[in-house]
């Protein structure tokens, strides 16, 4: 029998980057907060440090902040009809565990989705007209607009220090930004970080095509910056090892860094790590969660933590396992298209290559995952669609995100991988060879979704959930049209040999892709079409506030922390502003 | 079975006492200058290549010992993978937390599956080494006259893991060109990881491809730099502990 412990004003699962500022905004509002985290505290004074966070083996090949599989990890099948199996160790997807979860080992690329991406569905048909979406495509429009969460966007560009160049500022173009992005109401908090010899290449051979480069954007300061909450974050060292790791500069954006030490210093909020919350409580004729069960880990012991506010911020597929546990929302069925919990699942469909110049010095060891050159020509619906046979689209980049020696070999197909002539290669080609990427939408597929598993259950007795993925001929056709866009940069850089991939037909558990899952608990506009309002807020639990990339409805072609951070300001504002005046649901269906 | 009367333990030993005069003589020079005479031998480290196994058995460090030195040969670029501390790095890794699996789950029932769904056996990383090592040789003792896989000619051992990579190798109940993809893998993360774990002596994978270790920080070298190549003697975990 749990031990009932005295009610809190609000309780957070997950202490994320949304699940910090969710406790953040709510302890400034005057909230009593507990924070709840399963994994271990991760201090930076004492594990963001060097000579420890230099350490490929420990970081990137044994993905030390990645979540316990363990205890805790999902299944996984391609399709309806096939038997799905558990992700026995994590690989295409890394979720992270402790405070600051995947927000530690990010690569810190923060972008915005286009002011179209929140009304595709709408764009779509208006352009194509309605037939022209595939029936199986169950996309739809986001439940407010660019211009609503616009100063939230900017918000947490401030909160992170985000370093770029604006390419429409208040609606005024800017020469060397993004010509495509939505209005911004400031400039970006920093200046671009500086840029390796291959993404300048690169942006000079994609302004030669006549495209439209401009500076990655991203969340790791070019500069020391002090941040909205008076936290001082320091430089880009250009370290090259930032991915899947922490930053000892305090530059690459965190919870831990960014939000965190504020928090902590604020005697209403109590963070409570190691606890592993196994299910909410559910009152379902009051359409509200009562409170969370969760199993201490250091002592075994069964809790049941009441709470008058209930943040859910673990990762997509902990945020789907949890209603679906509760019975909090109509499970989707795929064979009727009913149902909304777990429905909409989607992936970032990214694809890329290699370029190699012989005899070049490109130091490629110098680096941060977020610098780069970049174009957004063929994105969303930047670009014409008729006659193409998809829709969607996405950024096309030219990256340098450090080459540490493991992982960040590559050799021209061809070379030999191993003996003496495999080690006369990786001499000749490891400083002079340079990476590309095209970070491709996910337009929702009605076969792709999310339930329970029937079979396999993790370490506390929960059914795992169970993942239904398959790449679509959308998502094939979309990404080969980009890849064949990054090839005709590639060639205008003239290199000496280059490699492009298009995606294996099936979507496969490894290698490594993208961590940039989505959906399951979209949000939307009618609750018969999604999980949660516009607030974030559950449709059939008014004190329950769902957070992160699994509100999306799709994936656009960016990388999803800029707007899920956007959404945890834009909803914890409706909370503290609009719920605590007057409990109840905030949008009536 | 003729060859194998002749002990693992004493062929280990012999295979590190030859590497270690190769790598002696890569470090030549520099020994050559030295004036002062030997310290006192109770105070001089062990040769790294009699470096104590953790796990493998003899006869596993010994396949091992064969495949890292097939894989990454001696030659005017590096000494020999295991002269290199790959093999000492692969037991370690088998002997700790990720060989036993930790981080893994490992709850039946086990079914097959796809490729796409990935490593489906109940093995933690240890027990499928172990299996893998099995298997090869029961291979190799058929495919090569008897012989275990350490005990082949150099050419056998290239063309016998070419094989298994090639998935040519057929196996009884085991997937050779997957047990060959981890080989390789765990042979690589040896050659150039961090020197704290064993492998990577002397930091020789890193100045093989030119990467500089740490500290990296290159704030104020990295436009100095562009088009020029960064050359820095490496430093690892334990040049700043």
């Amino acid at each position: 029998m749990a031990t009932r412990l005295k009610e809190i004003d609000a309780v957070v699962i997950g202490m994320g980057f949304s699940g910090a500022i969710l406790a953040r905004e709510l302890t400034k509002a005057g909230l009593n907060v507990v924070g709840l985290e399963r994994g271990a505290d991760r201090n930076p004074a004492e594990e963001f440090t060097l000579s420890r966070l230099r350490d490929e083996l420990r970081y990137v090949v044994r993905l030390e902040l990645m979540q316990d599989n363990a205890t805790d990890t999902i299944t996984f099948r391609n399709a309806g009809d096939e038997l799905a199996l558990p992700i026995r160790r994590f690989g295409a997807f890394l979720p992270g565990e402790g405070v600051g979860g995947t927000g530690i080992h990010w690569g810190a690329l923060h972008w915005r989705f286009l002011p179209t991406d929140f009304r595709i569905k709408s764009v779509l048909t208006e352009k194509y007209g309605a037939k022209a979406i595939p029936e199986t495509m169950t996309i739809q429009d986001w439940p407010l607009s660019y211009d609503e969460l616009e100063p939230f966007y900017d918000r947490f560009d401030k909160l992170c220090g985000v370093s770029g160049q604006a390419g429409n500022l208040r609606g005024k173009p800017i020469s060397g930004g993004n010509p495509f992005e939505g209005p911004r109401s400031d400039d970006y908090p920093n200046k671009p970080i500086k840029t390796g010899v291959a993404p300048s290449m690169f942006g000079e051979a994609a302004g030669s095509l006549g495209y439209h480069a401009f500076p990655v954007p991203t969340a790791t300061s070019s500069a020391p910056y002090v941040n909205p909450e008076g936290i001082t974050l320091g430089r880009c060292e250009y370290c090259g090892h930032c991915n899947r790791t922490a930053c000892e500069s305090n530059a690459k954006a965190s919870p831990n860094v960014n939000v965190l030490p504020v928090l902590r210093a604020d005697p209403r909020f109590e963070l409570r790590t190691r606890v592993f919350v196994t299910r909410l409580v559910y009152d379902k004729q009051a359409k509200r969660v009562t409170g969370v069960i969760y199993t201490d880990m250091k002592t075994g012991e069964e809790y049941e933590q009441p709470a008058g506010i209930v943040v859910l911020s673990s990762f997509v597929f902990g945020n789907t396992q949890q209603l679906l546990l509760a019975g909090i929302g109509e499970p989707y069925d795929p064979k009727t298209g009913q149902g909304v919990v777990g429905k909409n699942y989607c992936y970032q469909f990214e694809a890329g290559g290699e370029a190699f110049f012989e005899g070049r010095e490109f130091n490629p060891f110098m680096g941060a995952p977020g610098m780069g050159t970049a174009i957004d020509d063929f994105n969303g619906e930047n670009f014409e669609h008729s006659g193409l046979g998809f829709f969607g689209g996405g950024y096309i980049a030219c990256l340098n995100g450090g080459a540490p020696p493991i992982e960040g070999r590559v050799l021209p197909r061809g070379e030999p991988r191993w003996g003496a002539g495999w080690k006369q290669a990786t001499a000749k080609w490891y400083r002079c060879n340079t990476r590309f990427n095209t970070q491709g939408s996910v337009y929702a597929h009605r076969d792709n979704f999310m339930d329970l598993d029937p079979t396999y259950k993790d370490a506390l007795g929960r059914p795992l959930v169970r993942l239904t993925y398959n790449a679509t001929e959308n998502d094939h056709k979309m990404s080969r049209y980009l890849v064949g866009k990054l090839e005709g940069v590639i060639k205008a850089m003239n290199p000496t040999h280059y490699e492009v991939r298009n995606r294996p037909k099936n979507f496969t558990i490894v290698p490594y892709q993208s961590t940039h899952n989505t959906g399951g608990t979209m949000m939307g506009s009618d609750p018969r079409t999604s999980v949660v309002n516009r607030y974030l807020q559950a449709w059939d639990a008014h004190n329950l506030f769902v957070q992160g990339a699994s509100v999306f409805p799709q994936q656009h072609g960016y990388n999803p922390t800029g707007t899920l951070g956007a959404l945890a300001y834009w909803s914890a504002k409706a909370i503290t502003e609009q719920y605590l005046k007057n409990p109840g649901p905030l949008v009536h269906a | 079975m003729a060859d194998d009367t002749f002990p693992r333990r004493k062929f280990l030993l012999g295979a590190g006492l030859a590497g270690t005069a190769i790598a002696a003589g890569v470090a030549g020079p520099v020994e050559a200058q030295q004036p002062t005479p030997a310290a006192p031998p109770a105070v001089v480290p062990p040769p790294q290549a009699s470096e104590p196994f953790i796990t493998l058995n003899a006869l596993e460090a010994a396949f091992i010992v064969a495949v890292v030195d097939t894989l990454i040969p001696a030659d005017e670029l590096s000494p020999s993978g295991s002269d290199c501390g790959v093999a000492v790095f692969i037991d370690r890794q088998l002997g700790g937390a990720w060989g036993g699996g930790a981080k893994m789950y490992r709850a039946g029932p086990f079914v097959k599956g796809k490729p796409e769904q990935g490593y489906q056996l109940p093995l933690a990383p240890r027990e499928y080494f172990a299996s893998g090592i099995t298997a090869t040789n029961a291979w190799t003792r058929k495919a090569y006259g008897g012989k275990d896989f350490d005990r082949l000619a150099a050419a056998d051992r290239v063309a016998a893991l070419k094989a298994m990579e090639d998935g040519k190798a057929e196996f009884e109940n085991f997937d050779a060109r997957a047990f060959f993809a981890q080989l390789l893998s765990i042979t690589m993360a040896g050659f150039f990881s961090d020197p704290i774990y064993g492998g990577n002596r002397d930091m020789v994978g890193w100045k093989l491809i030119g990467f500089p270790g740490l500290p990296a920080t290159y704030a104020d070298k990295i436009d100095d730099y562009r088009n020029r190549r960064y050359a820095a003697e490496p430093q690892s975990i334990a040049d700043f502990s």
